[in-house]
């Protein structure tokens, strides 16, 4: 089947989906979350749903959106603060090429996010050729 | 020599000066200041070098010294593979290739995945404006279109943005943006928009747009369901003064991705010059550096055309065109392309419906990246291009160009309940989750409220502590929809829980991802195929009746059953009395009315009564010294012939004609049928009075006296507008009661009170 196919995966592949805590799409009712057994940590995507994303944006000759896929895909897992604080060290003036580089391995070492290591090495490198590493403030 | 006042000056250019538009400014064409729009002598020319599979030089520039934009372009968006076909092309060859039909979308596409900004830039510049609204039809993703609301108000009121967001849903918004007055509000600006999107339709995906990192925490708490702040800029030293860099701002794109987001990115011509870093650029070649930057980050769409810049680039000469021409290269891109339109970018009504028109008629993904559902003084991102006050506006230029502008017309009764219902529903919520316990009285005020001026509800500094209440307690979307199902707002759970499931999924993280029927439709699933007359967007025929059906819609039986309840209320006033003869009295004035005239009409577009009109005329011809003869005319409803039949049997050979509307003609014996003495065209502006002056003129006539005729003040109404179609109903009466080979009748006046 052409991943083009799947899409929308809510009504072509519904199976194919699970939340984060493995359940279906199915059982996110409104009387599971008055029970209480479904919460917020349900309502979340996987880097699963995000590469069959990706997959499905390359069938329709996508590329780019597919590569932001799955740069989101090694996201998913990442603690919001370490997103924040990465976020924040790749604005301007906020950091220096050693914290960047050594913040690009630690994706790579606990996250196993190659492509985002390999993206933030390339913001190193670059910042450090255009002065952007200048503090500000 | 006096003109009249003081100055020696055609005095139109005072009346000129008090018009709106010279509100407006315009500025001159400078661009070692910044202001040049297609093209500026400092623009590169276009050009790529690629070696052994890597970009060594882009718009002049080798790789060297590439900045961060060129680098992210170089690395990301330029395909090494396509980048030689694509930039040998010749620039008016792809223009051609752009409006042509036979040239689909997806090759175009994949050439300009092989283009650079000064290419792409140079290329839209072939274009006039026709063309790049044509080619926007074409190359625009989504082929449904639709629309986005700004929903804020003035004091962050949480009801009040739980009912707008209601009606806007209500209104048809595929998507509600918010923002707050005071920063701190955020968290309850996002509640209440989320609430009031779940009342109804519940599949309007809702954005508060806040500083980025709380507008990310807002999201992932489940009170918003897409972004659009991700602001790129096209300079170098603009995006480093804005915080940002394209690594920055893709790292963010990905971590919403990340968290079941749909994003966007924001751009537009002028914001480097308003930033005052421009580098001298065109801004359009500046504009085109942002959307390969953006395409480049792998974001599903933009939003762009201006947007905070938009009245900048409409000070200059062609800048209307320009930010067509961005929006263009945008959906070339294959972007999902919410086409600006937010800004009130003029104080002249009739620029804002003329830049509005080519959307309107082209369609986009989003038409407004900010449509003011809410009323002016209430849109916490300042006036935008169409606001709550127009929306009327909106639906009739829909309706006059048979386009779908993504809004429908509202019934009363049901936005009420629509409004009602989203509320109560936030007041319930409110309560349930102990932020605050709504008075009915600030209930009551809201519900009925067009604006906050008339609100009793939250100030600003009382949502505050409610707003950090749900931030410190973690509160999220699944808190909101136990809420809302256990104080019996059950479907409105279901619908917040509708909305929230996308996120599982991802679907509406694809291009151009919007909900209709609860069903997801994007450029992947409803992609724009279009390819000639035919082709295109069609609306439904449901969808299509909803659209015309907006207030007031006038209809025979409609003005009929006003005239009807007009005969209940008046009784008859004219009584026949046998076949009219010709008179003998040389001062007799014949007054003719027509078939319709107190039978079925019983009263004048100006909306005098029929009766007041016949006394009118009789006394003034009474007063004029003549004598007033009534007929009715049975074979013509036209005012000439009706005048001139009367006047062939007025003793005096004046006579005046007078059909139910009010049109009213004094002519002559001897003369031809449309050469009159006097004539009221326009009968909607007619009084009593100059009825009663008709009469008084056509008497005196019969002494050979030649009055100054009645001339009725006219200043300038649409009289067309206002009443042709109601005359053309109750002229048809007319007609059908027209029997040509009926002779006149005598009337008599049944006096009142009888």
């Amino acid at each position: 089947m052409n991943a083009k196919e799947l899409f929308p995966l809510a009504e072509n592949a519904p199976d194919r989906v699970k939340t984060p805590t493995g359940k279906s799409l199915s059982d996110l009712t409104v009387d599971g979350i008055l029970a209480g057994d479904i919460t917020q940590e349900d309502l979340a995507i996987t880097p699963e749903a995000l590469h069959l994303q990706a997959e499905i944006a390359n069938s329709v000759g996508r590329h780019a959106l597919a590569e932001n896929f799955h740069r989101a895909a090694e996201l998913v897992r990442v603690p919001q603060e370490v997103l924040m604080e990465t976020y924040d060290m790749l604005r301007p003036g906020r950091s220096d090429l050693r914290s960047l580089l050594e913040r690009a391995e630690l994706f790579r070492r606990e996250y196993n996010a190659d492509r985002i290591a390999a993206f933030v090495e390339e913001a190193a490198v670059l910042y450090e050729r255009r002065k952007i590493f200048t503090k500000r403030y | 020599m006096n003109n009249g006042s003081n100055t020696n000056r055609w005095r139109r250019f005072s009346e000129w000066d008090e018009r709106m538009l010279r509100h407006d400014l315009f500025a001159a064409e400078d661009p070692e200041s910044g202001f040049s729009v297609f093209k500026s002598p400092h623009d590169p020319e276009p050009g790529a070098k690629v070696s052994d599979g890597r970009i060594v030089s882009l718009d002049g520039t080798p790789e060297e010294e590439f900045d961060i934009i060129d680098e992210f372009i170089a690395r990301h968006h330029l395909d090494p593979e396509v980048v030689e076909e694509a930039m040998a092309l010749d620039d008016g060859a792809v223009a051609r290739m752009l409006v042509d039909i036979n040239v689909p979308r997806p090759e175009l596409e994949r050439l300009a995945r092989g283009m650079t900004p000064a290419k792409l830039a140079g290329v839209v510049g072939h274009l006039s404006s026709i063309e790049i609204a044509f080619a926007f039809y074409k190359m625009r993703q989504r082929k449904t279109p639709g629309n986005q609301a700004h929903v804020t108000n003035a004091k962050d009121d949480p009801l009040q943005l739980a009912a707008d967001a209601a009606t806007a849903s209500e209104l048809g918004f595929d998507e509600i943006e918010t923002t707050t007055r005071v920063a701190s509000n955020s968290w309850a600006n996002a509640i209440g928009c989320t609430v009031g999107a779940a009342v109804g339709r519940g599949e309007v995906l809702v954005q508060c747009s806040i500083e980025e990192a709380e507008e990310l925490q807002v999201g992932m708490a489940g009170f918003a369901t897409y972004a659009e702040t991700i602001s790129v800029y096209g300079t170098e030293k603009a995006f480093v003064d804005g915080d940002d860099t394209p690594w920055s701002k893709a790292f963010l794109t990905a971590c919403y991705a990340s968290r079941g987001i749909k994003a966007r990115c924001t751009s537009g011509a002028g914001a480097e010059l308003l930033m005052g870093f421009h580098d001298k650029k065109s801004v359009l070649y500046l504009e085109a550096r942002c959307l390969c930057l953006q395409r480049a980050m792998g974001i599903q769409g933009t939003q762009n055309g201006g947007v905070d810049g938009a009245a900048l680039t409409a000070s200059m000469a062609g800048g209307v065109r320009e930010l067509m021409a961005e929006n263009l290269i945008a959906v070339w891109l294959g972007l999902e392309c919410a086409t600006g339109n937010d800004q009130r970018s003029s104080e002249s009504e009739i620029r804002v419906g003329a830049k509005i028109t080519p959307f309107l008629l082209t369609g986009s993904d989003l038409i407004t990246s900010g449509f003011g559902s809410i009323k002016k003084y209430d849109n916490s991102f300042n006036a935008a291009l169409f606001n709550g006050e127009e929306i009327e506006d909106w639906l009739a230029l829909q309706r006059d160009y048979e386009v779908d502008g993504g809004l429908t017309p509202l019934d009363e009764d049901k936005v009420l309940g629509r409004r009602i219902r989203a509320v109560e529903a936030m007041a319930a919520v409110l309560e349930e989750l102990d932020l605050a316990k709504p008075t009915t009285a600030q209930v009551q005020s809201v519900i009925f409220a067009s604006g906050s001026d008339e609100t009793e509800s939250f100030s600003a500094g009382e949502v505050t502590p409610i707003s950090r209440a749900i931030k410190d307690r973690k509160l999220t979307a699944a808190d909101v929809v136990r809420a809302l199902a256990k104080r019996g707002f059950r479907e409105e759970a279901e619908n917040l829980l509708f909305m929230l499931k996308q996120r599982v999924t991802g679907d509406y993280l694809q291009t151009s991802a919007i909900f209709r029927d609860r069903k997801i439709i994007s450029a992947l699933n409803d992609p724009n195929d279009y390819s000639g007359p035919a082709s295109a967007y069609k609306m439904s025929s449901e969808r299509w009746s909803k659209v015309q059906d907006v207030r007031g819609v006038l209809t025979k039986s409609r003005v009929l059953a006003t005239e009807a309840a007009d005969r209940q209320n008046y009784p008859q006033f004219l009584a026949e009395i046998g076949s009219a003869v010709t008179g003998t009295d040389p001062n007799e004035v014949v007054i003719g009315v027509s078939p319709a005239f107190g039978v079925e009409i019983f009263r004048t577009t100006a909306g005098h009564l029929l009766s007041d009109v016949v006394d009118a005329l009789v006394d003034g011809v009474e007063q004029g010294g003549g004598t007033a003869r009534l007929i009715r005319v049975r074979h013509s409803a036209d005012t000439s012939f009706i005048g001139l039949s009367a006047a062939r049997m007025a003793g005096s050979g004046i006579g005046i004609g007078i059909q139910a509307k009010g049109t009213a003609v004094m002519h002559g014996s001897d003369r031809m049928p449309h050469y009159n003495i006097e004539l009221f065209s326009n009968a909607p502006l007619a009084t009593i009075d100059h009825y009663r002056t008709l009469g008084y003129n056509a008497a005196r006539r019969t002494f050979g006296e030649e009055k100054e005729p009645v001339v009725i003040p006219f200043t300038g109404e649409a009289m067309a507008a206002r009443f042709h179609a109601r005359v053309a109903i109750l002229f048809a009466i007319e007609t059908e009661l027209t029997d040509e080979s009926a002779e006149p009748v005598q009337l008599s006046r049944i006096q009142k009170g009888n």
